[in-house]
């Protein structure tokens, strides 16, 4: 078992957990935060994509001790129902999405490229999104919506 | 994942106690190929010994070269300015490997160890005549690289840095497979005050491995056409799901031309 303490969207968590967690089953299992997805389970799909320190990464790729110390931002942690963030916005006027699974792992990387881009046209949106597959849009939808929520974040 | 004991010394000096003292123990760098191994059950290490802690990040200026530490991300070499002016090649590379969340966790040091025959950095530390410092010792890339999967580490030794000699100019282009993004093929070509290297990556059945022919061919006449004269044999290739040898002798052609007419 190890000791663990990490900031996960603003909130401290403290927890002991065996070593070989993954970051995901973490996430998921012990903290309750099921919008972090599981599809390949081999990290291709990026349906487990969330922040650390600002970047994006595949939370099924990661042990939850190698996480120790640092501040963490899920799918929950950038929106809600009622305050959805830019992203999820631009992702629900463009319909970018039809089954949903991928979407908060698409959102994520999403994120973490717009606001890293100096650049964000629609081949270096395609370029960053190549970690994430979906399987329902044929994702020109989601480019559009990706492109779309650039200006809202400039804002 | 079988059980394993996660830790994360603050130095390399410790990091090498730790796994010394360990059964099967394991350094863990970024993680993109030892996680997924260990997830399938492929590698079962009792000890993981994290280097994140050990303060092998930051790339550095030296001159004739870059120094690049052994934990600095794909993404910090692909971002990085003192790279992109330097050895835009390097930089170029690092932005192809994987995808943006690969390129965010995983690191030129755990590329260089593991040394996959279709990893796109060992073409580069090749090509450019790099030098891989460890714990203990500096190995040219030759001494280095040893066979597929295969290098001149020890068990304890850990890579600090990677110096990388600056080219008059150099480009590196492969063929990616659809999936991974891993080199098919992968041609570095570089110019150095010293001559013209060529480092192939993806292909050989030893893992990298410098084309003696391509390099004549290129110091008689630098340019896509002199590629053409030069005769690619299939022998010695990988041949496997993705790529006979014959297909990747081919490709070997086609790349090469290409970071020819990109240099």
């Amino acid at each position: 078992m190890i000791s663990i303490t990490m900031t996960i969207n603003g909130q401290s968590v403290r927890a002991d957990i065996p070593d070989n967690t993954l970051l995901v089953d973490f996430i998921r299992e012990h903290q309750g935060l099921t919008g972090t997805h599981v599809g390949c389970d081999t990290s291709q799909c990026g349906a487990c994509v969330i922040h650390i320190d600002g970047r994006s990464v595949k939370s099924c790729t990661m042990l939850a001790a190698q996480a120790n110390g640092r501040a963490l931002t899920t799918i929950e942690g950038i929106g809600d129902a009622q305050n959805l963030h830019p992203m999820q916005q631009a992702f629900h006027d463009n319909h970018g999405l039809q089954c949903g699974f991928c979407t908060p792992g698409m959102i994520m990387s999403a994120i973490d490229f717009v606001d890293n881009s100096d650049n964000p046209d629609e081949a270096a949106i395609r370029d960053a999104l190549e970690g994430n597959i979906c399987r329902c849009t044929g994702y020109h939808n989601i480019v559009k919506a990706v492109q779309a929520a650039v200006p809202k974040m400039d804002q | 994942m079988y059980e394993t004991r996660y830790t994360r010394p603050s130095s390399t000096g410790e990091a090498a106690e730790i796994i010394s003292a360990a059964d099967e123990g394991k350094l863990l760098a970024g993680g993109m190929t030892l996680i997924p191994t260990m997830k399938q059950r492929l590698a079962a290490p009792d000890c993981l010994v994290d280097l994140a802690g050990c303060g092998l990040g930051g790339i550095t200026d030296e001159g004739s070269s870059i120094r690049i530490g052994a934990m600095t991300t794909h993404a910090e070499v692909e971002l990085s300015g003192m790279v992109q002016s330097a050895i835009p090649a390097v930089a170029s590379l690092a932005g192809g490997i994987g995808d943006r969340q690969v390129r965010n966790c995983g690191t030129i040091g755990g590329s260089l160890a593991n040394n996959d025959p279709s990893a796109c950095y060992p073409a580069a530390v090749l090509a450019l005549g790099g030098t891989v410092h460890t714990s203990t010792r500096s190995l040219t890339a030759p001494e280095f690289f040893s066979g597929m999967f295969e290098t001149a580490l020890k068990d304890d030794e850990i890579i600090v840095a990677v110096s990388l000699p600056k080219p008059v100019r150099a480009a590196y282009v492969k063929f990616p497979n659809p999936a991974s993004r891993y080199a098919m093929v992968g041609v570095f070509v570089a110019v150095m005050d010293g001559g013209i290297t060529v480092a192939i990556t993806g292909a050989g059945q030893d893992g990298v491995y410098r084309h003696d022919d391509l390099e004549a061919a290129l110091t008689a006449d630098f340019s896509p056409e002199a590629v053409d004269r030069v005769t690619f044999s299939a022998d010695g290739l990988l041949s496997d799901i993705h790529a006979s040898a014959d297909y990747r002798a081919s490709l070997i052609r086609a790349m090469a031309k290409r970071a020819v007419a990109a240099c």
